[in-house]
């Protein structure tokens, strides 16, 4: 497959054609044309290399291009006190992961171009250009970080996402709050990117490379469940990293505020691309995480912790948008806990399927918005299932695939990190079962308060000038069908063995994950567990779904108010869950105002101690130099002065003997005769 | 007795009239004619050495200096004369062209 490297370059030529001219001179037909092209192309060349990895033989699924030297080579000290090289090529990496995630980037974000260039009919022309722009140049940098085949080629993907978030987040700059938005995104990001360009520094000095396959051979030698201090440090540095990227604890703040962007950008950073960046990544350095048991641990705490949070900060929350971010957190949340658990492909088979659901719950919400005219507040929507049956129908597929309801694609993911769970720490999976209910409730309650009851929206009916909802034309309908059939299908690839399945995708993942006992390929292949055990586990996981499904149900639709009156049972944990658990407040009280506290501090430091030495040195050098002018004049002038007087004072002394009066110089001779001729006399 | 004291004493008081009368009258003629006492002075002086040593040569000195004092006298009142006409004056104090 050595066309590899157009997968990257074709959507990058696609934001350079739309951002250097489409700006100025492209309509809204070509941009949008050209945008989708480009990525559409480069998901055609996805498949060509996804197909002609399958042609080959399971060991040798791997394809690595160099396209060039980025750093050469050059001596480094590493840490083992011996001197290594170290250099970074231009490469690129096609094995069963990649591979995988890039279908997955490039479907998904193909559907979402489709959808962009009808949701963003509204924009002014120049703006729909830019937008198409960003979008291309954001795939372009996803690609090339789920392509690259060492640390740096990625983290220059990784770099690039970031910025192109921060470019697509802050799309309607001139609104405060996204401008706000995009800059928080970014430098949430930017705290995690400092714990991965750590991550990759150890890397460097530990193992003097940082190409993954290399990094993966050394490690591989090591013995197996030998505490290495040195890869504990190094996958804490990566983690920080993904919790950055994957809006996992403590970094998860900058995701709910994204949903300022346009809602195809939310769909695209949230369900296929940025987001799953952190989960790609630690799949990818399974070889490493493996090694550090205590870190797995961590991951897999971290990541319960944030599916649990999130999704109980999603009951309550009235903005369509953010309920689906803080789904996105939980989700994400569960893939960490799979990751930790050591259920690499499980993980990135819930990444494949909720990219999928996900996508198509974003996209059915920004049907929603725009069909209402800009609504978010799910309390003045209400009804809205007659006037849009078709996202109504979508969404309701996306509710019941997030939710896990066999046999849609949320449910075999979902059960694959669940019995990992149950097989892992049962703790854990307790808290994951609970999740599971709090999303099958939120989801419930949004697509109730949607399209189901009465029209809140306050227009009167008889109104005729009032806004009618109305269907988004087809070229919006039609990526949200084929998300729905993704959602409907995607689950299959990965039907466990206890449901007469094959795991087909574990069983394809598994060479890429290493086969220690830890870091086994999927649930199915797992030889612990009965086939009775998995199968009362999926019967416990789908009771569940339906419980949480059945309760929002009752509480929303049998028993109107009851949920205001559990609002008013207990105040506190409402205002707990509708406050976000205060933790962008928490963050404002400290790192904000902290860093703005010791910026002014360091301002004040500047305006006193700096300017007031520049400003002192200054006024020194006056100092001196009057004193330096007043010897000048009192000392030195005045001996030039006095040098002159006495010259001139002898002389007008001497000027009274030259009286021209020839008697006087007679006399005078008359006194220089005496003189001499007693001088001669008398001497 | 008429002494060579005398004469030396004569000739000393009649040299010092000339002085005083060379510096301090501001007519140019009688400065003029101090001048002339003071050599005549002068020419006492030599006849009384001349006479005291029996020797010639002073007197031959004299005759000179008679001869160079007329001399003198006609071209000092030329002098004068021409600074007469251009003056006005004939008082030395007037005289300080010199200095300017």
């Amino acid at each position: 497959m050595h066309l590899l490297w157009l997968i990257p370059l074709l959507p990058a030529i696609g934001a350079a054609l739309n951002g250097l001219a489409g700006i100025r001179a492209f309509g809204r037909r070509t941009a949008g044309a050209v945008a989708t092209a480009a990525i559409l192309a480069a998901f055609a060349v996805s498949v060509f290399a996804y197909v002609d990895l399958l042609g080959r033989p399971v060991d040798g699924r791997l394809h690595e291009v160099t396209l060039g030297t980025w750093i050469p080579q050059l001596p480094l000290r590493l840490a083992s006190g011996e001197l290594g090289s170290f250099a970074a090529t231009w490469g690129l990496r096609l094995d069963a992961l990649s591979a995988l995630m890039l279908l997955v980037v490039t479907g998904i974000g193909s559907v979402i171009h489709v959808y962009a260039t009808g949701y963003m009919a509204g924009e002014p022309r120049g703006g729909y250009a830019r937008f198409f722009a960003y979008l291309n140049l954001f795939c372009a940098f996803m690609v090339l970080l789920v392509l690259g085949s060492n640390f740096l080629v990625m983290f220059a993907g990784w770099e690039g996402v970031g910025l192109a978030s921060y470019l697509l987040i802050g799309f309607h700059y001139e609104k405060t709050s996204a401008a706000d938005a995009g800059k928080k995104a970014f430098l949430t990001n930017r705290v995690g990117d400092w714990g991965f360009l750590l991550g990759i520094l150890l890397v460097s000095v530990t193992f003097g490379t940082v190409d993954f396959r290399e990094v993966a051979s050394m490690v591989a030698a090591l013995p197996s469940g030998v505490h290495v201090g040195a890869i504990s440090a190094i996958c804490v540095c990566l983690f920080i990293g993904a919790t950055g990227k994957s809006a996992q604890l403590p970094l998860h703040v900058w995701l709910p505020d994204s949903m300022e962007g346009p809602t195809p950008v939310s769909a695209l950073i949230h369900a296929a691309t940025m987001v799953t960046a952190g989960v790609y990544m630690v799949a990818r350095n399974a070889a490493l995480f493996s090694h550090a048991p205590e870190v797995m641990a961590v991951i897999s705490v971290v990541g319960i912790a944030t599916a649990f949070v999130a999704a109980s900060i999603a009951l309550v929350q009235p903005d369509i948008k953010r309920v689906l971010a803080y789904s996105t957190v939980s989700q994400f949340g569960y893939m960490f806990t799979a990751l930790g658990l050591g259920g690499f492909a499980s993980a990135v088979f819930h990444l494949m399927t909720h990219a999928f659901f996900k996508a198509l719950l974003f996209l059915s919400s920004g049907s929603v918005i725009h069909a209402t005219g800009g609504e978010q507040d799910m309390r003045r929507m209400g009804g809205l299932r007659k006037y849009l049956p078709i996202t109504y129908v979508t969404m309701l597929v996306g509710t019941l695939a997030i939710a896990g309801v066999p046999p849609l694609s949320g449910f075999f993911s979902k059960d694959g990190i669940l019995t990992r769970a149950f097989f892992g720490n049962r703790a854990i999976w307790l808290v994951a079962l609970v999740t599971a209910l709090l999303t099958a409730f939120y989801m419930y309650r949004l697509v109730a308060l949607t399209f189901l009851g009465e029209d809140r929206s306050g227009a009167d009916p008889d109104d005729p000038l009032r806004h009618v909802p109305r269907e988004s034309p087809a070229v919006m309908t039609i990526p949200l069908q084929v998300l729905s059939v993704g959602s409907i299908v995607a689950g299959f690839v990965g039907v466990p063995a206890a449901l007469f399945g094959s795991s087909a995708i574990a069983r394809f993942l598994a060479p890429v994950f290493p086969a220690t006992g830890l870091g086994g390929g999927g649930h199915g292949s797992t030889p612990g567990p009965s086939t009775a055990v998995e199968l009362g586990l999926m019967a416990l996981s789908v009771a569940v779904a339906v419980a949480g499904l059945l309760l929002a149900w009752r509480l929303i639709e049998v028993q109107p108010g009851a949920a205001e009156r559990m609002a008013r049972r207990w105040p506190r944990v409402h205002a707990l869950l509708l406050g976000r658990y205060f933790v962008d407040e928490l963050y404002a009280a400290t790192v904000i105002r902290g860093t703005v506290a010791s910026a002014r501090g360091l301002w004040r430091l500047d305006t006193g101690l700096v300017d007031g030495l520049v400003n002192g040195s200054g006024k020194l050098t006056l100092i001196t130099a009057w004193f330096s002018g007043l010897t000048d004049r009192t000392v030195v002038d005045r001996l030039v002065n006095l040098a002159g007087a006495m010259i001139r004072e002898a002389g007008l002394a001497a000027r009274r003997l030259q009286s021209g009066l020839v008697q006087n110089y007679a006399l005078l001779m008359l006194f220089g005769v005496f003189a001499f001729v007693t001088l001669s006399l008398f001497v | 007795m008429v002494s060579i004291t005398h004469y030396l004493v004569l000739s000393a008081v009649l040299f010092m009239i000339g002085v005083a009368g060379v510096l301090t009258r501001r007519n140019a003629i009688v400065i003029l004619m101090s001048i002339e006492l003071m050599l005549n002075a002068v020419n006492i002086n030599l006849m009384a050495f001349s006479m005291r040593w029996g020797h010639a040569t002073g007197q031959v000195f004299t005759l000179f200096v008679i001869a160079l004092a007329a001399a003198e006298a006609a071209v000092g009142l030329g002098v004068i004369l021409a600074l007469y006409r251009n003056r006005d004056t004939v008082n030395v104090d007037d005289m300080d062209i010199l200095k300017s």
